[in-house]
């Protein structure tokens, strides 16, 4: 890894590189420089982005910080990039792009996350519902920042996969989801059917998700995942589609800005709300808001077939034909 | 501490969002809703709200008894309204070809050992297990979103379906 082993900074914070990119931070701001430009970032929306990239192995597709920094994953090695997705960086060509195995780009994030984040800051809570990111260095939140992600293999509450959530697990129901109707379904199983009769109380597991626009896998159906999120405040990346995604709210109500994928050219924006299923199509880019936490059903296709299908551009751009 | 409603919809009670569009085509987000989808379906029909490559979001309307039927992988049903109850049965002869992909609906009722049943209400989540027969019962009407397989008895109606303008 090539993590820069410079000393800390007079606030406390090092300084960390990989490849042509350097970060640094002080008390309110994240410099990244390359070797065609430099550019900023409040540091709260910094550690929100780089937690949800770190969490999520790079997702699918592009990772958009902002209008200028990002990563885009190619399952294997992953790119991190500045202008390369904003027209006047690319017609001045001072767009860099530097692709990295995938473990070098996430060792040096989660460095970072564990050197920047501090006591009492966590990246992935709401911001009603945490201290703050800025000032001097003051100790740290590794068990925020390292949270693993679930990932069911069946179902949650199957027996032996991923369990449900309780007090004593340490979920409480989140403060805006104190209203979600906690009873479990009624399950009569005969007997040596119990492993297989299952069922689970899915709202009432969001209900209690310490963590926002992170999703999560809770069923699969082969490579059909649905990965149901809690989001409140905005989705802090600006995600790139490299294929369909499917949302369905299940609760309250987002709204979307959806923008062209390479130039970011404003599309629509979408308004969704409980019962509304909506397609991403594959070459846009979007973000979230939520005003009120709100529970979001993302359905992704995990085939390992998808990333040759988009390199060969067999991947539908476009959910359904009619 | 602030007081938060969570608003859920349902068949009597949903409000429907929509795309707002700068520079595009509505088709293109095949936006629906659930409960709009399931007010305008036949009981225990199998309308397809989401389609990825051959993965289907099934939207049903849950209403009398279903047939019975069986799928030779894990479907999930959630509950979005109402209460239904799920019946499951181990059959004593394979009924689907494992190779396939989707449900398949069964003649009549298979011969097996009954497994159980689990009577779920909005939120709750059921797995239908790989290889095994199930049936849905609702006293009311309920509604059903299925994660599933494209199978023979998928309905694809996205033109009445989807925000066209
Ligand atoms: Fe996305």
């Amino acid at each position: 890894m090539t993590v820069t082993e410079a000393p800390a900074n007079r606030l406390g914070y090092r300084q960390f590189g990989v490849g042509g990119f350097t970060f640094s931070r002080d008390e309110y701001f994240v410099t990244v420089e390359w070797p065609t430009g430099n550019h900023q970032m409040p540091v709260d929306h910094w550690l929100r982005c780089v937690q949800r990239d770190v969490a999520w192995g790079f997702f699918y597709g592009i990772v958009n910080f902002d209008s200028v920094i990002g990563t885009m994953n190619h399952y294997g090695t992953v790119d991190m990039f500045a202008g390369r997705f904003n027209e006047a960086y690319r017609r001045a060509e001072v767009d860099y792009n530097e692709t990295f195995d995938h473990d070098e780009l996430l060792g040096c994030f989660k460095a970072m996350l564990s050197d920047w984040t501090n006591e009492g800051y966590d990246p992935f809570a709401a911001p009603l519902e945490t201290g703050s990111a800025f000032g001097p260095s003051s100790g740290s939140n590794d068990d925020a920042v390292t949270r693993r992600r679930v990932v069911a293999d069946r179902m949650v509450g199957v027996p032996g996969d991923e369990p449900l959530r309780s007090d004593e697990s340490g979920f409480p129901v989140n403060r805006a989801f104190a209203d979600v109707d906690q009873d479990e379904p009624v399950i009569e199983a005969e007997p040596g059917y119990e492993g297989e009769v299952c069922s689970f109380n899915l709202f009432a597991y969001l209900s209690r998700s310490d963590v926002t626009w992170n999703p999560s896998v809770v069923s699969a159906c082969k490579e059909s995942l649905y990965c149901p999120t809690t989001e409140e405040f905005t989705l802090p990346v600006i995600h790139g589609n490299d294929r369909v995604e499917w949302f369905v709210q299940l609760s309250d109500e987002i709204q979307w800005d959806v923008e062209d994928r390479d130039t970011g050219a404003k599309r629509a924006r979408v308004i969704m709300k409980a019962g509304d299923v909506a397609a991403m199509p594959a070459d846009i880019r979007h973000t979230g808001y939520s005003p009120k936490r709100s529970m979001l059903l993302v359905w992704e296709n995990g085939s390992p077939r998808i990333p040759e299908m988009i390199a060969k551009g067999e991947a539908p751009v476009h959910p359904v034909d009619f | 501490m602030t007081q938060y409603t969570t608003v859920f919809g349902s068949l009597t009670d949903f409000a429907k969002g929509g795309v707002q569009l700068v520079d595009d085509d509505p088709k293109y987000y095949a936006f629906s809703n659930i409960f709009e989808v399931a007010s305008a379906a036949a009981p225990y029909e199998k309308v397809a709200v989401g389609k990825n490559l051959e993965y289907v979001l099934e939207a049903i309307r849950a209403e009398g008894t279903s047939a019975w039927r069986a799928a030779p992988h894990d479907e999930f049903a959630l509950v979005m309204d109402g209460t239904v109850r799920f019946e499951l049965l181990d059959p004593a002869a394979e009924l689907v070809d494992p190779s396939s992909g989707g449900s398949i609906t069964l003649e009549g009722e298979p011969e097996g050992s009954p497994m159980g049943t689990v009577t779920a209400q909005r939120g709750h989540m059921t797995m239908l297990p790989a290889g095994k027969a199930y049936r849905m019962h609702s006293d009311g009407v309920g509604v059903v979103l299925l994660q599933t397989i494209e199978g023979p008895d998928t309905v694809f109606r996205w033109a009445d379906i989807c925000q066209t303008f």
